[in-house]
């Protein structure tokens, strides 16, 4: 039986990566096929790093994902400070609900539900260029914030409540209260939100497909036009090339979330001692 | 204490302050755009109200003889091939899940993230990979052809993609039945087998009812995304096998008629919405029961 779900759990981590593995072994491929393996060379990684088109879109994909995460978390965290203390249950229940269409919702209809306001906005006001880096940098603002707003609310849920009120007690001004005792208990969740919209924003391509303007080109964007046809080892070369950094991305993440648990730890254990000492 | 009182209510201009950005912005960029696809369903291009793209949508048909009208049969195979698809990665990702949970929790945390990965892969790059596989004479014919073995005609099938589709979602329905079984308290196993409980009995009384919820979650991450993808059927299905999201896809960026894909989009919004009550609905008697 246990010889049975290893093998089993093999042959599903096997076809979950074995495309992934064939995307990294033809990158670089010697010949401009994209079935034979035939000789090996750098030539499509160099391809790639004259790629002018390319470079710029990734510029823009880093721009947009930077302004809709930093935008997404501060909205965000003040939406989810708000909705914790919310006494008035059915506009609790009313924002829950609201909150949670982005998610539920195809990304097809989050895309073009937004393009149809924006182009009859447009239109309303005679624009000749209705969708731009404005309208994509909302909509993924709009897809992000409930992500940001879905880690920050069990932080605060998990918070002792007699903190703020104490410092409030002591003489702090709520504003005062909110930036010295409650942000930093919230950081954690207010940083694992930041980067899920960070990435979020990042790898979209159906909701940034029918928002973009003409002129903001994005990655996803330009991976879309790029394998409209039937194309050269050069994907494989860009998909290898994105495959490492995520991995390099995600390592980092793991070194930093062990090493905050590790001090998160000590922290408590120096607290706990503390209480014995008393 | 009167300070105090005033701090509060002070507080909760505060925090009324806030909200207000966000409440603006959900109302504005959440709830508003939906109704505009009701509005652009109803209305023709001049935006007078008419019924007309309900009714092409309905009773179009390509030629006489068609027994189904053109999105009809568009809007069945949908949810065919993602029926098909969400049930095979039950089928594929309840046993893992299983069998991830009751790994050590360094096992647990390893095989989470190896899972993950290709999920953070670019997904237009992975299909089309998938692409390259099947072509007729793509990587899997090339060496199947070098061992002799006959050449398969997968691309632009249905069963291609069904296999996309799979591949693309599987992660999304091992890990939420994954956290839902994670939180299971062992002692409930162990005593419906001191209970007398075989093997089969555990899984069907106790771990299946108790891992609804992680299914339920995991249906509509696989149908949803599913039913109104359009880069797996263009890249994998070929003209022969388009799907709503094909066909949205060509009417804003191709024949322009916002009105008509907006309808399209509104059924198929309205489809889902049916098909995820009924599911939750299914899954509270259950419970209840």
């Amino acid at each position: 039986m246990k010889v049975l779900s290893k093998i089993y759990t093999g042959l599903i981590l096997l076809f979950l990566f074995a495309p992934i593995a064939i995307m990294i072994v033809f990158s670089f491929n010697g010949q401009q096929s994209t079935a034979v393996m035939s000789g090996f060379s750098f030539r499509w990684y160099e391809a790639l790093a004259d790629n002018a088109r390319l470079l710029e879109s990734l510029r823009n994909t880093l721009i947009l994902a930077f302004s809709a995460a930093i935008v997404s978390t501060i909205m965000g965290t003040a939406a989810a400070v708000g909705i914790f203390r919310l006494r008035k249950k059915y506009l609790r229940v009313a924002l829950d609900t609201v909150t949670n269409i982005p998610m539920i919702n195809p990304d097809i209809i989050t895309g073009i539900s937004l393009m149809l306001m924006f182009v009859f906005v447009g239109r309303l006001f005679g624009l000749a260029n209705k969708l731009s880096f404005w309208t994509m940098l909302i909509a993924h603002i709009t897809f992000c914030l409930p992500y940001v707003i879905l880690q920050v609310l069990p932080k605060l849920q998990q918070m002792d409540k007699s903190l703020p009120e104490a410092a409030m007690d002591l003489g702090c001004t709520p504003l005062r209260a909110f930036f010295k005792v409650e942000l930093p208990e919230l950081m954690p969740g207010i940083l694992t939100g930041m980067i899920m919209a960070f990435t979020l924003s990042l790898d979209d391509f159906v909701i940034s497909y029918f928002t973009m303007g003409e002129d903001f080109q994005t990655l996803p964007i330009f991976i879309f036009n790029m394998t409209k046809r039937d194309v050269k080892p050069t994907v494989y070369a860009l998909a290898t090339v994105i495959f490492f950094v995520i991995l390099a991305l995600l390592m980092l993440s793991n070194l930093f979330d062990s090493e905050t648990s590790k001090s998160l730890k000590e922290a408590k254990k120096k607290k706990k001692a503390k209480k014995q000492a008393i | 204490m009167k300070n105090r009182n005033a701090a509060l209510r002070r507080g909760s201009l505060v925090q009324r302050l806030a909200l207000a950005p966000y409440s603006f912005w959900a109302v504005l960029f959440i709830v508003v755009p939906l109704f505009f696809i009701a509005f652009y369903a109803f209305t023709d291009e001049e935006l007078h109200f008419t019924t007309e793209n309900m009714r092409y949508i309905f009773t179009y048909k390509t030629d006489e003889n068609a027994s189904l009208p053109f999105y009809v049969t568009i809007f069945f195979r949908s949810f065919k091939l993602s029926a098909i698809s969400t049930v095979i990665c039950l089928l594929l990702g309840y046993p893992l899940a299983y069998r991830i949970a009751h790994a050590s929790p360094r096992m647990q945390s390893i095989l989470i993230t190896v899972i993950m990965i290709p999920m953070w892969m670019n997904f237009l790059l992975r299909t089309y990979t998938w692409r390259m596989i099947m072509l007729d004479k793509g990587i899997l014919n090339t060496y199947l052809g070098k061992l002799s073995l006959g050449p398969i005609h997968l691309i632009n099938t249905e069963a291609a993609v069904i296999i996309g589709m799979v591949y693309d979602y599987l992660p999304y329905m091992i890990l939420p039945i994954y956290s839902v079984m994670a939180k299971m308290d062992p002692k409930l196993l162990e005593a419906a087998r001191d209970l007398g409980c075989n093997g089969f009995g555990v899984l069907r009384r106790v771990i299946w009812p108790l891992s609804l919820p992680g299914v339920i979650s995991g249906i509509n991450m696989v149908l949803i995304p599913s039913v109104s993808t359009f880069y797996i059927s263009q890249k994998l299905g070929g003209k022969s096998n388009r799907l709503i999201g094909d066909e949205i896809e060509d009417l804003i960026y191709y024949n322009r008629n916002l009105n008509r894909a907006a309808a399209i989009a509104f059924v198929m919004m309205v489809l889902l919405l049916i098909f995820m009550a009924i599911l939750q609905h299914r899954a509270n008697k259950r419970a209840v029961a």
